[in-house]
């Protein structure tokens, strides 16, 4: 047993030594073939319950098995687990991971922002690079599934879910179009700088009046939608109202990014008006009307706990207490961490930032694997590990939500055993072998 | 009561007493000698002399005698002012009345956009567009009525008035508010001259930033002094010809806030000018450090209104600090009476000028005295401008300015009559002075019967008939005409006799038509007063307030600083940074400021114990690279801005401070931007929460100054950059040049010490000199490298690289240069320069050997600092006790500072922090933060405030509500954004009320 596993461990660092040049060299695997095992593990299933000293099986992509006392299949690759701790492969809710490689000063490596008022119509999916240097940084954090979004002014576009090992992005495509992302206009009274020298001249437009004649184009839009799609046959095509479909037949949701109270009761109302399902993408102040949120069923995707408060006068800790207080009041929601600087890869530390100000540690991580892909709607065959869902998991040689324990030796995505060499990691070596450090 | 009439009826009328000698007239002459009693009035010569049933004769706009029993020239008119009040017109220390203000160019400053790098300015005149020391107001003014009409309104018969434009804005001339000639209006041509930290209309690019606008003021006084040596090479410059012309005049710095006070009193300080400061409406915020800028003030009554808070989520918004200041603000006056500065009282800036009188009368209410009130409004300002030989009391020989009032100015219902100046009589509310209320005996005559009736007439003109019935009288009066209509019974259908008239001093009379169309014709006598209800000649009972002023003015502020104490903390898990290592079960005992003693079994009875079991104490965090406490972080004018100082505008009020606190961090590197090659001096600070600007800094830390290299620099993002340098190239030969001119300018003073000084190339040289330190923001490898060898080559180190992501590929090449490196833990790919970022960097470079730092710059991320170091452990494997020095020892040394700070060792500065978990893990938290001793983060202490701010903001929520109810004057609630400076570097977060600046690119 302890052989097998020292095996592995050895090929993985073999690889990296071979590939130590370009991630150009760190291959997408084949389908998972025969039986996996992964014994005497500490399971963090995802919904709560940990088991220690668990099996779990996975075959064909699939977990067949998870639990104590489950004998082991003949000829299956067994991965001892002994003193390490095994986790739902964690979920990025919402990112513009492929479609934005070098944020700054770089135009033609954005793809994430179309122009215009509505691109309803338009797919975030086919702009996905596999290539992107980012995904493989990502990866060796356990993030295996990211919700990959379309950014612009208003209605922005829509989404897809990809797992992060892949030639292409059709190979990408976990679920498509998972949802329709819009951006609400903020309802608050701005002002220029200071003052001084960064004072603009006055005049211009109210910026309330301005975001309401937004909101009535989203209304409008919702509403033709609705029209157009009772209509049996058109006598014109409309690819934005076509676009619409799915969310009226519940296929999909209506990610609503919104940071404010006023934008968050503006989005439960278009759910209401329209019937169809919101989620809340931001939702900053979402813990000012936790009980709204939690009754009317509205999923939230908090963006930046990572953040500082909103006000001055908040309590300091205030961003990093709003995933509690989301738990206490019922409401569904996932963390998210969308520093552009450090490009997502500290996901798993928001939720341990959650979890040292009111989570459990098993909520935490809920709140980025189960619950995650309950807000995306793929809790059917993801987000947690369980009997019939994908083998998307990762094992860490201790708690994953801590920096002092987040360390992956494996990971999987749908079964198959992936690389989680990176860029990162083969510049390390190249600057290592320069000034021969051990 | 007998009362005046004026025979100069109605209009606002104008006796021309100056006539100019030399000026033709086209015409006849009509000169009068405008000679006048005021008689029986109360006078108050000025805020201590009050002369009863008093007497002022004036004669050609110049008071000529004034007291008691004055024999009144047979030929003066004489105005009766019994019951009336007279008082010296005040006078405004701060307008811009009659100049024209230059249009502002439209768009603001944007760092993006081509710059501008001299002034546009035509003719021999400064270099930079801001300095304006040339400009006169006096030859740019004139006379406006409509503008002088409001000020008169206000009781003002003179301001000094000036171009409110520009760094040094040049001088102002005083002139009274008689709007008939400009001439005679001007009363002291160059009274004073004006600077701010504003750059006005200036389209140059620098300076952009309040500490750019305090190093342009300090060299112009530089090169002012300079200049007196008459300078070849400088040829004829009349802006500082006109700048040292200016100086023996009254120098008068216009601010708006407690801060910039100070600030400005600083540059004072430098030069030898004790500047009058317009000081903003939150002095009272900081009234110890007002005190002691020794300046006397010019304070503003704008007091701000309240805001419409009944949408909560609006509310929410606003701060608590905004709040009380709307609660206190009136209380500003009063404070800087209290504290004995002298000040006077000024109009200007108001949002609405007509509530000026009103406002004067709310800070009396809030403790301004009577007489204090007065005293700024004449006395002081006259001073402050060396004109109260001219104006500002009722004396003679002085300008006949003074207001007529109905009762003592400052009471709740007194109106100004009229005000006079330079011997003119300007109406204010003239209505007040022919008051026609009174009894009066009404006869009409038809066909030779008259019938008498008795009319009593109110103020407001009410009127009614006394008989058997009272019957309701309308009277109607245009100027001096009047109608007079009144049925002579109860009922309808009662006969309305109608009164057409003029009114004349006690007798009024006119024709007449009855009921039946009767011609007649009446008359109407004045028999007496109505008794008058006894008004309240005081000011409405002093305000209570509820807000108390905490240090600092926020939220989070304490009403008392915390003290020092001694703390002996018991039994926790101490991480030394010493070869002691990590010590468990251990006790330390802080005191007087310092680590007193570190062991086991402690005692101290004078010690405060808190129990460290289960905890960790480190040393306190200290943030290599920071940007909060700051009012401007970039000045991002020029390439090289080596004379602009951090330290010149710091911001002790920055909510961030008591954040940091409560993430463990004890002091801040606080550092320019990037914007430019050679960016600005920096400032180290402690964060002691509550100090002033003076108290946050690090006593005894060398200077450092920002570098910076790569895209920023070379605003790769601006699609229209036309600032040298482009290119990495170019940067490096802006060092070179810097530098080499540097090395000459050191030479040249050498020579010749009256030679220029200059402060950017003053700096420079201290880095020569090893007496200023770089701290270099840096990313690629070529930069970095060349950065070194430009130091080696005009003989210094640059001390530490920062950002310095690609520090791992040249560590080697830092080792032996001798640089420290202040890193991120793992930031990749935000812009070019960081594609090859690895979070294996710190690792490499602490195992090549550097001195390797974690920094924030970031104010988020500063709180969890402790956590980017554990990421040190997870990517490279550093052992735990080096990732914490990574953000305590480790920049202390980079700051050369570690033998106070950045260890647990007996004798150093007590700056610890107390966590409740491992300091490296996720899933620790600050229980204190201790500086010097002092405990000013407290966890516990910390969920009180954050209660008491709740219940402050919600006692003020309903105190503005009140005035919603009353009617009172509202405005909608304004969110108190959060101002966030950044270096513009990378992105921050989005928190939504806050505001980033000085993104450079």
């Amino acid at each position: 047993m302890q052989n097998k596993y020292s095996k592995l461990f050895i090929a993985s660092i073999s690889l990296l030594a071979i590939t130590a040049s370009a991630q150009e060299t760190v291959y997408p695997v084949l389908p998972q073939k025969g039986i996996t095992a992964i014994t005497h593990a500490s399971v963090h299933v995802g919904n709560g319950t940990v088991l220690s000293d668990a099996t779990i099986l996975f075959e064909k992509g699939k977990i067949t098995a998870v639990g104590n006392g489950i004998a082991l299949p003949k000829g299956a690759t067994e991965i001892d687990a002994t003193g390490k701790e095994v986790y739902p492969g964690l979920i990025l809710p919402n990112s513009s991971l492929g479609l934005r490689e070098i944020s700054s000063g770089v135009r033609g490596s954005n793809d994430f922002q179309e122009i215009g008022d509505n691109n309803s119509d338009i797919r975030s999916i086919v702009s996905y690079n596999t290539d992107s240097k980012i995904i493989n940084v990502l990866r060796a954090n356990g993030i295996l599934l990211a919700q990959v979004s379309p950014a612009g002014d208003l209605i922005e576009g829509r989404s897809s879910v990809v797992q992060l090992d892949a030639w292409n992005y059709e190979d990408a495509e976990y679920k498509a179009n998972t949802g329709m992302f819009i951006n609400m206009p903020s309802l608050m009274v701005r002002r220029g700088g200071r003052g001084g020298f960064m004072r603009q001249p006055g005049g211009g437009s109210d910026p309330v009046k301005s975001a309401f004649e937004k909101i009535e184009i989203i209304k409008n839009y919702l509403t033709d939608a609705k029209a157009y799609c009772q209509e049996k046959i058109h006598t014109n095509n409309n690819l934005k109202l076509e676009a619409a479909r799915a969310l009226f037949e519940g296929q999909t949701k209506l990610y609503v990014r919104a940071n404010e109270v006023k934008q968050m009761l503006i989005a439960i109302d278009l759910g209401k008006t329209f019937g169809i399902n919101i989620v809340i993408v931001g939702g900053s102040e979402s813990f000012q009307i936790a009980g709204l949120l939690a009754e009317n069923k509205i999923p939230v995707i908090l963006d930046q706990e990572h953040a500082l408060p909103a006000t001055e006068d908040d309590d300091i800790d205030q961003p990093y207490k709003t995933p509690a207080q989301l738990q206490k009041a019922g409401v569904l929601f996932a963390l998210n961490d969308m520093s552009d600087n450090s490009k997502q890869r500290n996901l798993s530390f928001n939720a341990g930032t959650a979890a040292t100000y009111g989570l459990s540690k098993e909520e935490a991580l809920s709140a980025i694997t189960l619950n995650a892909a309950k807000v995306l709607g793929i809790d059917n065959i993801t987000g947690s590990i369980e009997t019939g869902k994908d083998a998307n998991i990762i094992i860490s040689t201790g708690d994953i939500l801590d920096m002092r324990g987040n360390q992956l030796t494996q990971a999987f995505i749908q079964g198959r055993m992936i690389s989680l060499d990176n860029k990162q990691l083969q510049l390390y070596e190249r600057y290592k072998h320069k000034y021969s450090i051990k | 009561m007998k009362r005046f009439l004026s025979t100069l009826v109605f209009a606002c009328m104008v006796i021309i007493t100056q006539a100019q000698e030399s000026f033709p007239i086209n015409g006849v002459r009509d000169i009068r000698n405008g000679l006048y009693a005021f008689t029986n009035a109360t006078i108050i010569q000025n805020e201590n002399t009050k002369i009863e049933k008093g007497v002022l004769i004036i004669k050609m706009g110049k008071i000529v005698a004034v007291g008691n029993n004055l024999t009144v020239p047979a030929e003066a008119i004489v105005i009766d002012c019994a019951g009336r009040y007279i008082y010296p017109s005040f006078i405004d220390p701060l307008t811009d009345y009659g100049v024209v203000a230059t249009k502002r160019a439209a768009g603001g400053f944007n760092f993006g956009a081509p710059g501008q790098f001299i002034s546009n300015k035509p003719g021999p005149y400064n270099w930079n567009q801001a300095i304006r020391p040339e400009i006169n107001a006096v030859e740019v003014f004139v006379n406006d009525e409509a503008t002088a009409s409001g000020y008169r309104a206000n009781g003002f018969g003179a301001v000094f008035t000036h171009l409110k434009d520009g760094l040094a804005r040049g001088t102002g001339a005083v002139v009274s508010l008689a709007t008939e000639n400009n001439n005679t209006a001007v009363l002291k041509t160059k009274a004073a001259s004006v600077y701010s930290f504003d750059r006005g209309t200036s389209t140059q690019s620098y300076p952009s930033s309040l500490m750019g606008s305090i190093a342009v003021l300090r060299q112009t006084y530089l090169d002012a002094k300079w200049y007196q040596t008459k300078p070849v090479s400088e040829g004829t410059n009349l802006s500082l010809e006109a700048w040292n012309n200016n100086q023996p005049m009254p120098q008068i710095f216009s601010t708006d806030d407690k801060w910039n006070a100070v600030r400005a009193d600083r540059v004072g300080d430098e030069f030898g000018v004790q500047y009058i400061i317009r000081g903003g409406d939150n002095g009272y915020q900081r009234i110890d450090e007002m005190a002691k800028t020794k300046a006397s003030f010019i304070l503003g009554v704008d007091f701000p209104i309240a805001m419409d808070v009944e949408d909560p989520t609006d509310a929410r918004f606003v701060s608590l600090a905004d709040m009380k200041h709307w609660e206190l603000a009136p209380t500003n006056l009063s404070a800087f009476e209290k504290a004995n500065i002298v000040f006077s009282i000024t109009s200007g800036d108001m949002k609405d000028s007509k509530q000026f009188l009103a406002n004067v009368k709310k800070a009396i209410q809030y403790g301004l005295s009577e007489s204090k009130a007065l005293e700024a409004l004449t006395k002081i300002p006259a001073t402050q401008l060396g004109v109260y030989d001219q104006v500002g009391s009722i004396e003679t020989g002085k300008w006949a300015n003074f207001i007529i009032t109905t009762e003592p100015v400052f009471s709740n219902n007194a109106k100004i009559i009229e005000n006079w100046v330079q011997g003119n009589k300007y109406e204010v509310n003239e209505a007040e002075w022919k008051s026609l209320a009174g009894k009066y005996k009404l006869s009409i005559n038809k066909n030779g019967t008259t019938t008498d009736y008795q009319l009593e007439v109110k103020k407001d003109l009410s009127a009614s008939i006394i008989g058997t019935d009272t019957l309701t009288a309308k009277i109607t009066v245009t100027e001096s005409l009047i109608k007079i209509n009144f049925p002579t019974k109860k009922g309808r259908g009662a006969e309305q006799l109608r009164l057409s008239g003029v009114v004349a001093d006690n007798t009024w009379s006119g024709v007449g038509t009855d009921g039946a169309g009767s011609k007649t014709t009446w008359t109407a006598s004045f028999t007496g007063a109505i008794a008058a209800a006894i008004e309240n000649r005081r000011p409405t009972d002093s305000v209570k307030t509820i807000s108390k002023i905490t240090f600092p003015f926020v939220g989070y502020g304490n009403e008392v600083v915390p003290k020092q104490e001694t703390i002996l903390i018991k039994n926790a898990t101490v991480w030394t940074n010493e070869k002691e290592g990590i010590l468990q079960n251990t006790d330390v005992l802080i005191k007087a400021g310092k680590i007193s003693k570190i062991g086991k079994g402690i005692s101290d009875a004078a010690a405060r114990v808190i129990d460290g079991t289960g905890k960790h104490l480190s040393a306190g965090i200290i943030d290599e690279h920071s940007h909060i406490a700051a009012m401007s972080i970039n000045e991002g004018g020029q390439s090289v801005t080596s004379e602009v100082r951090i330290a010149d505008n710091l911001n002790p009020e920055d909510i961030n401070i008591y954040r940091q606190l409560s993430g463990g961090v004890t002091s801040s590197h606080i550092l320019h931007g990037s914007a430019n090659t050679i960016g600005g001096q920096t400032q180290l600070i402690k964060l002691r929460w509550g100090a002033n600007d003076e108290g946050l800094k690090f006593a005894g830390a060398d200077g450092f100054i920002k570098f910076a290299l790569g895209e920023n620099v070379k605003r790769t993002t601006s699609q229209s950059n036309n600032r040298y340098p482009d290119t990495r190239m170019g940067v490096e030969e802006v060092l070179n040049d810097a530098f080499d001119r540097a090395v000459d300018y050191q030479k040249t003073l050498k020579a010749n010490p009256a030679a220029r000084h200059d402060l950017e190339l003053d700096a420079l040289v201290e880095i020569m000199n090893k007496k200023r330190f770089i701290t270099c923001h840096s990313y690629v490898q070529p930069e970095i490298t060349y950065m070194m060898r430009v130091g080696e080559k005009y003989g210094f180190t640059v001390n530490t690289f920062t950002h310095i992501l690609e520090g791992y590929k040249v560590a080697d090449k830092m080792k032996k240069h001798g640089a420290s490196a202040s890193t991120f833990s793992d930031w990749f790919m935000y812009k070019t320069e960081v594609q090859d970022a690895i979070a294996y960097n710190a690792a490499i470079m602490q195992k090549v050997g550097l001195n390797v730092c974690i920094n924030s710059d970031d104010a988020e991320m500063a709180r969890r600092l402790n956590q980017e170091a554990g990421k040190i452990v997870k990517y490279g494997g550093v052992s735990e006790e080096d990732a914490l020095k990574m953000i305590t020892l480790n920049p202390a040394k980079a700051l050369h500072v570690s033998d106070k700070v950045g260890s647990i060792k007996t004798g150093k500065d007590a700056d610890v922090v107390l966590w409740t978990d491992h300091p490296l893990s996720i899933y620790a938290k600050v229980e204190n933060t201790i500086v010097d001793g002092i405990v000013y983060f407290d966890r516990s202490k910390d969920a009180e405030m954050s209660k008491k701010i709740t219940n402050e903001k919600t006692k003020l929520i309903q105190k503005m509500l009140g005035e919603k109810r009353a009617g009172m004057p509202m405005r909608g609630a304004a969110p108190s954004f959060q101002v966030l400076l950044t270096c513009g570097d990378h992105e921050h977060e989005d928190h939504m009320a806050t505001i980033y600046e000085n993104q450079n690119n």
